[in-house]
């Protein structure tokens, strides 16, 4: 059975001027919130900027964002057929969309 | 234009798993500057911190064991294609990194005192090691990571992904990569380098792989002019996970539950079927990866597949405190996604895991490249046709430490090479391209060259599968263009989709050619136009770049020394 998810995903590179764009999304029960978002990336935006490496294993620690305010895991989130708003890590600096710097200061080339 | 940044060393590390970190830590420690740098965050990114199962190593601590043992049994596992010396590397240096892991505090599972060593397929005796409940991967990264960090002479670098190694004068003198924090080119001035990019499962659409593995070191190795062998024997895990959908868990987790408790394996009648394949099983688990591969995706052809295209795989018959007992807080888990062992069976299927073949190295871990090392999973041989469960954790482990020791004897010796290697300005451009005239879905081009390679060089392969991959894949390349896609402004997906694209085309037609030429099937090669194991294919293909086209050169197995 495939529902839909209406993902309202935060947009931009100045965390001060930013913009949701609005998808839906297919989805059967059990997927995550990251399922949503490569589709997206496959289907309809592949511009949408999103840091993730592990998909399943739930291992990398890397896609952190902001569901409806709160702190999530992209991967481990699930999707729901209703308004799902994602926003950048508000206590990161902002990369681009949903991506922020989360390395460690000692990690990062510059 | 833009002025790319730019970063010296002795050695640089490309890729974090546990090959790039043992070798960072033991080029560390040989007095070496080392730049340890990596596409995704330090550690995080690939194969190592996914891995959930086990290690293994002759360690003796169980039961007597040597490593000739081990050895032997990784031979047989290879069928006859195993680089001998790099497969009495592994077993012979195992146990020595085991233990240094086990100094540093990962944290092995024990009882009674000892280090407890599991049985697995395809080894003579119990001889792997984990990290309760499920956590090897994590425990070896974490500890690495601590170690890196402690060691004086590492600096560190996440979002770096690189996209091309420089060479001068026949040697590779660093490379150039893509700061994705930023958009910007980095040009890295290094003595030696050292590929530890992990392997290639990325190219396939079912596998276990991280959005890192899609065969980066592979393609880096063969532009700088090293030899690749063995591209054709890609690993599928036979139950990898199906449905129902699981998250949070890596997919290939199914494994310790065979072996810690059996499991039957069953077809949509609800009938073992992997009896008729040669392995009679009765609820243990012996059938090896690239048997049960082919039992499974047969089953499914003859119409006797699961609902989503596998086979089921079944605990009932183990009572839930047995369950419990064993996994503790992964029923849990399960139960979050609606699982329950106890009453239901899970669908699983063959997913591309693991590379065997790779990088060509000897056992100091040069390329034949000066200036080029390898190790991990980047490098192929050790494992043959056919890779023991296991093996691919100690195979990082020991090349890792072999690699940091070679390199930092040879840039010991080294000049460094001019500032301006012949080929840097080619990649600049290619990094910090502005956006092209034509766009294409990245994306999208990405699943399309995994549904290629996984209906037509999959488990299961014949000369009119492989030549219609190879056709796609010429027009893939086609579609791809000369010019990146994407603005090259930060954290620009379309950029790194592109160039990854640029490699992954390159490697899967390196795999898919490979497979290809060798007529016969055997180990992670299955032929249906060529069912039999012929002797005269006892050789390991070499695969070299010659003006923009791909070569490949049989050569007769080396026999044991
Ligand atoms: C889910 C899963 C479970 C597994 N379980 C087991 C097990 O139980 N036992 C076992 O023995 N083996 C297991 N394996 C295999 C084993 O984990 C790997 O073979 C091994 O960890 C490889 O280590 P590595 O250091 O060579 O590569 P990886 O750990 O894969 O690291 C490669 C690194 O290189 C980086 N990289 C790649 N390209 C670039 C680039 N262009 N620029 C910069 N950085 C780059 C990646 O981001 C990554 O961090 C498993 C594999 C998977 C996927
Ligand atoms: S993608 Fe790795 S933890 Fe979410």
């Amino acid at each position: 059975m495939t529902e839909q998810a209406t993902l309202k995903i935060w947009r931009g590179t100045d965390a001060a001027a930013g913009h949701f764009d609005t998808h839906q999304v297919p989805f059967e029960p059990g997927q995550s919130v990251l399922d949503g978002l490569r589709w997206i990336r496959v289907h309809r935006d592949p511009s949408l900027a999103i840091r993730f490496s592990c998909i399943n294993a739930n291992a990398c620690k890397e896609c952190m964002i902001e569901l409806d305010g709160k702190t999530v895991y992209a991967c481990t989130a699930r999707l729901t057929p209703q308004v799902m708003t994602l926003t950048p890590l508000s206590n990161k600096k902002l990369v681009r969309d949903l991506v922020t710097e989360i390395a460690p200061p000692a990690e990062r080339f510059a | 234009m833009t002025e790319p940044m730019r970063a010296e060393t002795d050695i640089l590390v490309i890729g974090s798993g546990a090959a790039g970190m043992y070798a960072a830590i033991e080029a560390a420690r040989g007095g070496a500057k080392v730049l340890l740098a990596d596409r995704s965050l330090i550690g995080r990114g690939g194969a190592t911190v996914m891995a959930q199962m086990t290690v293994a190593v002759a360690l003796g601590s169980e039961t007597d064991d040597h490593w000739t043992h081990h050895y032997q049994d990784t031979l047989k596992a290879g069928r006859g294609l195993s680089n001998p010396a790099l497969a009495q590397l592994l077993c012979e240096d195992g146990p020595d990194c085991i233990r240094a892991m086990d100094e540093w505090g990962v944290g092995w599972a024990r009882k009674d005192g000892h280090i407890t060593q599991a049985m697995a397929p395809g080894h003579d005796r119990p001889r792997c090691v984990y990290v309760d409940f499920l956590n090897t991967g994590p425990a070896v990264s974490k500890t690495l990571r601590t170690v890196v960090n402690k060691t004086a002479g590492i600096t560190k670098a996440g979002d770096l992904c690189i996209v091309d190694l420089l060479h001068h004068d026949g040697a590779v003198v660093g490379a150039a990569a893509l700061h994705l924090g930023s958009g910007a080119p980095v040009i890295i001035s290094a003595k030696a380098t050292i590929l530890a990019t992990g392997g290639l499962t990325r190219l396939y659409r079912r596998n276990s792989a991280s959005s890192n593995m899609g065969g980066d070191g592979y393609a880096l190795a063969l532009r700088a002019g090293a030899r690749l062998v063995d591209m054709e024997f890609v690993q599928f895990f036979p139950i990898g996970h199906l449905a129902p959908r699981l998250i949070g868990m890596d997919p290939i987790m199914w494994d310790p539950f065979r072996y810690k408790l059996g499991g039957r394996l069953l077809n949509n009648r609800m009938e073992e079927f992997t009896q008729n394949y040669g392995a009679v099983e009765n609820g243990k688990y012996v059938i090896t990866r690239d048997a049960g591969s082919y039992a499974i995706v047969k089953e499914v052809e003859a119409g006797r597949g699961s609902p989503h295209g596998g086979a089921f795989l079944s605990f009932q018959h183990v009572p839930e405190a047995k369950l419990r007992e064993a996994f503790g807080p992964v029923i849990d888990k399960l139960a979050e996604n609606g699982i329950d062992l106890t009453k239901m069976p899970v669908e699983v299927a063959p997913i591309a895991h693991y590379h065997m073949g790779g990088i060509a190295a000897d056992t100091q871990m040069q390329t034949g490249v000066p200036g080029l090392f390898a190790a991990g999973e980047a490098v192929g041989g050790a494992n043959g046709a056919n890779r023991l469960s296991g093996n691919a954790i100690t195979e990082a482990f020991v090349f890792g430490r072999r690699a940091g020791r070679a390199a930092a004897d040879y840039a010991g010796k080294a000049a460094r090479g001019p500032d301006r290697a012949g080929n840097a300005q080619a990649a600049i451009d290619l990094i910090s391209a502005g956006a092209p005239d034509r766009e294409i879905n990245t994306a999208e081009m990405v699943q399309a060259l995994q549904a290629t390679m996984q209906d037509d060089v999959g488990a299961l392969r014949n000369e009119t599968g492989l030549r219609r991959a190879l056709a796609e894949i010429t027009a893939m390349k086609q579609e791809l263009g000369e010019q990146p896609q994407g603005d090259g402004q930060r954290f620009d997906m379309r950029r790194v989709d592109w160039l990854d694209l640029r490699n992954m085309i390159q490697v899967a037609r390196v795999v898919t050619e490979a497979a290809l030429a060798r007529t016969e099937t055997r180990g992670a090669q299955h032929r249906e136009d060529y069912p039999d194991t012929s002797p005269d294919w006892a050789v390991n293909q070499f695969v070299t770049l010659r003006d923009g086209r791909i070569a490949l050169s049989p050569e007769k197995t080396a026999t044991a020394a």
